[in-house]
């Protein structure tokens, strides 16, 4: 399966008449915009721009998205929720790269996060980096967190498709080209090379915890197989309301830097043969039979070596380890990446589960660690939310508007993937 | 810049008393360097002033610990240093462990930097290097020049208050406090060249060293039911209404207890959840399903179960570190002890 990313650079996003990239500006029509989006469900207070270091404190985030658009191939990005389940991953694909859209507003769940575009806390977000389409919604009548949480994250993948239409046309800055052969083909191609796999976990510890797959619920899979390209058009997305630090967001998912990074190295020295998904369910028996699909699976492949990565934190270390011990007993090696939760001293161990055969370990960070993020000129959503979203506390707005919160509130701080170059390290 | 003012422990040997036979001398100063405290003076300089030294014999000291370092902190606190130097301890074991006690004492009595060198096989490196900076030496004093220089280099950093860098780079024995810092590359790229070194074969280092876990052993079962006292603890985050003590959604600061005298059910009107590593709205529905008082009055009426105590206790386990989870837990479980309590249920999410 072979796919073209074509990265448009975008230089600034702005309303306009008409919605369209000209000369890698994206103009954009508000009233279309809202008409895409529309649901009864849902109440837009406004909808905003936000570009790196203006004073601006995005809370509570639920999502961040990507704009993408097929523009050859077959299926639709975001396939079984936009359009058929129709498998995706190969032809092309437009990408506003440098941009992203974000949902924010009534908190859904706890696990909501910050992004301030500015200060110390932009240190600590990807998307301090990127020009931000905001999304700032409420609900509108009684619905309850479920319905709620499924009308914001419909009403961001829609804004994203509405946005990345405007892509289709437009001839892309660079494009890149990423291809995953049928097994035996692989194989052959670089019998020399060890075969390294890639073991995706996806949290699907319940409702308000959960990531779609072609629009199937994760917790409700198998461990299965997929090409890496399936995942740059959007076959994963994100539902949950996990921590704000450790969740995958849609964007994240459309970027994992896992994919990329094996695919750098791919035809170097090792060769990247494919993605096995798997979830994190609440139940032992759940667990103890994906550990063992996810193993089988990777046995199947005839791999060397993993890299398995966790999403979230606590109960989801058991399958961490799960997985690590059952894919090592079967001689094969592998890497996890996880976060920490070593208190805010540092001082705790940082996992709830733990096993000697999980010997090569890659931490993104200590998600416990405080940080007082200073006052900004202008806060988009409710930022009362600090004192009740996970890594926040009783007074954690202060009257003169800063916010003081562990790192964990923070999205994509201990991102899980690897997306940052943040880890903790023993003194 | 001023002087910053230092006192230095070592044992009978190198305070130039004598060996083995003079190992039950008990603690006493002398003004100034003595022995490895010279070596040590002429690497701080004029930053660091060895002011006074503590010598104690290794047996005394390990004989008599806590009378030992009641008398040597009495001696250190007349000089009123800003820094304590102990060793190096090479891998002499009671000499190990009494560079290894003086120092946490003295951290802990008057909060200053403190500062000893040892071999890392030394027992007492083992047992002090969550609490105190320990340079890594050689395991004789033939090592003395080397662990000298470390350890002033250490030494004048914690003087100045400088940030220290990794213990790698600084030399001494890892504390075990994680700490955030930025690497080279992001992650996914340290994972993917970590698994290629592995394949390998190739020296990898971990970056999170697996703890080794305690485990409890659990208690024999209650052999008379009928009569038992059941106490409900929950980590699953069950609060009345308004959650009162503000237990966090995640990373718990504190636990609470709360009264359900005569309260047979628990009901969405009067309780709730504060946890925030769940979906709520089954438990906020009926937060009987997270802590059972229902089912538990029933027991209590039916006569299968004595009583129900009528305080409960709930936490947030979402996030909540390992050591404050310990830290909740013992002073929960000696509360309830007190109450004659025969059986615990711990519920959990």
């Amino acid at each position: 399966m072979k796919l073209e990313i074509g990265n448009i650079f975008v230089k600034d996003v702005r309303f306009g008449e008409r919605t369209e990239v000209k000369d890698n500006i994206v103009y954009i029509n508000k009233a279309e915009l809202l008409d895409a989006i529309a649901d009864k469900r849902l109440h837009y207070r406004d909808i905003h721009i936000v570009r790196p270091g203006e004073s601006v404190r995005l809370c509570p985030v639920k999502d961040v998205l990507e704009p993408r658009v097929k523009v050859e191939g077959p299926g639709n990005v975001f396939p079984g929720i936009l359009g058929a389940s129709t498998i995706v991953g190969q032809g092309r694909t437009h990408v506003l790269k440098g941009m992203a859209v974000i949902t924010v507003g009534h908190i859904v769940g706890f696990q909501e996060g910050i992004i301030d575009m500015t200060g110390p806390g932009a240190e600590y977000t990807p998307f301090s980096q990127t020009i931000n389409l905001v999304i700032d919604c409420e609900k509108a009548g009684d619905i309850n967190q479920h319905e709620h949480e499924e009308a914001v994250r419909l009403a961001g993948l829609k804004a994203t498709r509405y946005v990345a239409e405007a892509a289709r046309d437009v001839v892309p800055d660079e494009i890149i080209t990423y291809e995953t052969k049928p097994i035996p083909q692989q194989f052959d191609e670089y019998p020399d090379l060890p075969k390294v796999a890639y073991v995706y976990m996806l949290q699907s510890q319940g409702l308000l915890h959960d990531t779609y797959v072609y629009g199937v619920d994760a917790k409700k899979i198998l461990p299965t197989f997929m090409f890496p390209t399936e995942v740059m058009d959007g076959a994963i997305v994100s539902g949950n309301c996990v921590s704000a630090c450790d969740k995958n967001t849609t964007y994240h998912h459309l970027n994992n830097p896992i994919i990329h990074d094996l695919y750098e190295h791919h035809g170097k020295d090792l060769n990247f043969i494919g993605v096995v998904i798997t979830n994190e369910n609440v139940t032992l028996a759940d667990k103890v039979r994906s550990s063992d699909f996810c193993a089988k699976l990777v046995q199947y492949l005839g791999v060397d070596g993993v890299i398995i990565n966790e999403e979230g934190f606590g109960n989801p270390d058991t399958d961490l380890i799960m997985n690590c011990k059952k894919i090592e007993n079967l001689g094969i090696k592998t890497v996890l990446i996880t976060d920490e939760y070593a208190g805010r001293d540092g001082a705790s161990q940082s996992l709830a589960d733990a096993d000697k055969l999980a010997d090569a370990v890659v931490s993104v960070g200590n998600a416990n660690q405080l940080i007082v993020l200073p006052p900004m000129d202008k806060v988009i959503g409710f930022d009362e939310a600090a004192n009740v979203i996970a890594g926040g506390f009783a007074n954690s707005k202060k009257e003169d508007g800063s916010v003081e919160v562990e790192i964990q509130s923070i999205i994509g701080a201990t991102n899980e993937l690897g997306f940052n170059r943040m880890g903790a390290i023993g003194k | 810049m001023a002087t910053v003012k230092a006192v230095h422990y070592i044992n009978q040997f190198f305070g130039q008393i004598g060996g083995e036979e003079k190992a039950d001398i008990k603690p006493f100063k002398q003004d100034g360097p003595v022995g490895p405290g010279t070596a040590l003076q002429k690497a701080f300089g004029s930053e660091i002033e060895i002011v006074g030294t503590i010598i104690c014999g290794d047996t005394y000291f390990n004989e008599n610990i806590e009378k030992a370092t009641q008398e040597i902190l009495d001696l250190i606190s007349g000089y009123k240093p800003q820094i304590l130097i102990a060793g190096p301890a090479f891998n002499a074991g009671r000499y190990g462990m009494a560079c290894g006690a003086v120092c946490a004492a003295v951290a802990e009595r008057f909060s200053i930097p403190v500062i000893t060198g040892m071999y890392e096989e030394n027992p007492g490196a083992d047992l002090y290097r969550k609490q105190v900076y320990i340079v890594k030496t050689g395991n004789s004093a033939a090592k003395m020049r080397e662990a000298i220089s470390a350890m002033s280099k250490l030494a004048l950093k914690l003087a100045r208050g400088e940030e220290l860098g990794t213990p790698e780079e600084e030399g001494y024995l890892e504390k075990g406090i994680r700490v955030n810092i930025v690497h080279k590359e992001r992650g996914s790229a340290r994972a993917v060249e970590m698994l290629i070194k592995k394949l390998k074969g190739e020296p990898y280092q971990t970056e999170y060293p697996m703890p080794s876990f305690s485990r409890v052993t659990p208690r024999p079962p209650i052999k008379d039911l009928k009569h038992a006292k059941i106490a409900l603890v929950t980590s699953g985050g069950i609060v009345p209404k308004g959650n009162p003590d503000r237990i966090e959604a995640s990373s718990a600061t504190h636990f609470g207890r709360y009264d359900i005298t005569g309260i047979e059910d628990l009901t969405p009107e009067t309780f709730q959840t504060a946890h925030g590593g769940y979906d709520p709205v089954y438990a906020n529905q009926d937060p009987d399903r997270v802590l059972p008082v229902d089912v538990m009055r029933q027991l209590e009426k039916e006569g299968i179960i004595g009583s129900l105590h009528n305080i409960y206790y709930a936490t947030v386990g979402n996030g909540t570190s390992v050591a404050n989870a310990q830290k909740y837990a013992h002073a929960i479980g000696l509360e309830l002890a007190k109450e004659n309590i025969d059986g615990i249920i711990l519920t959990s999410t």
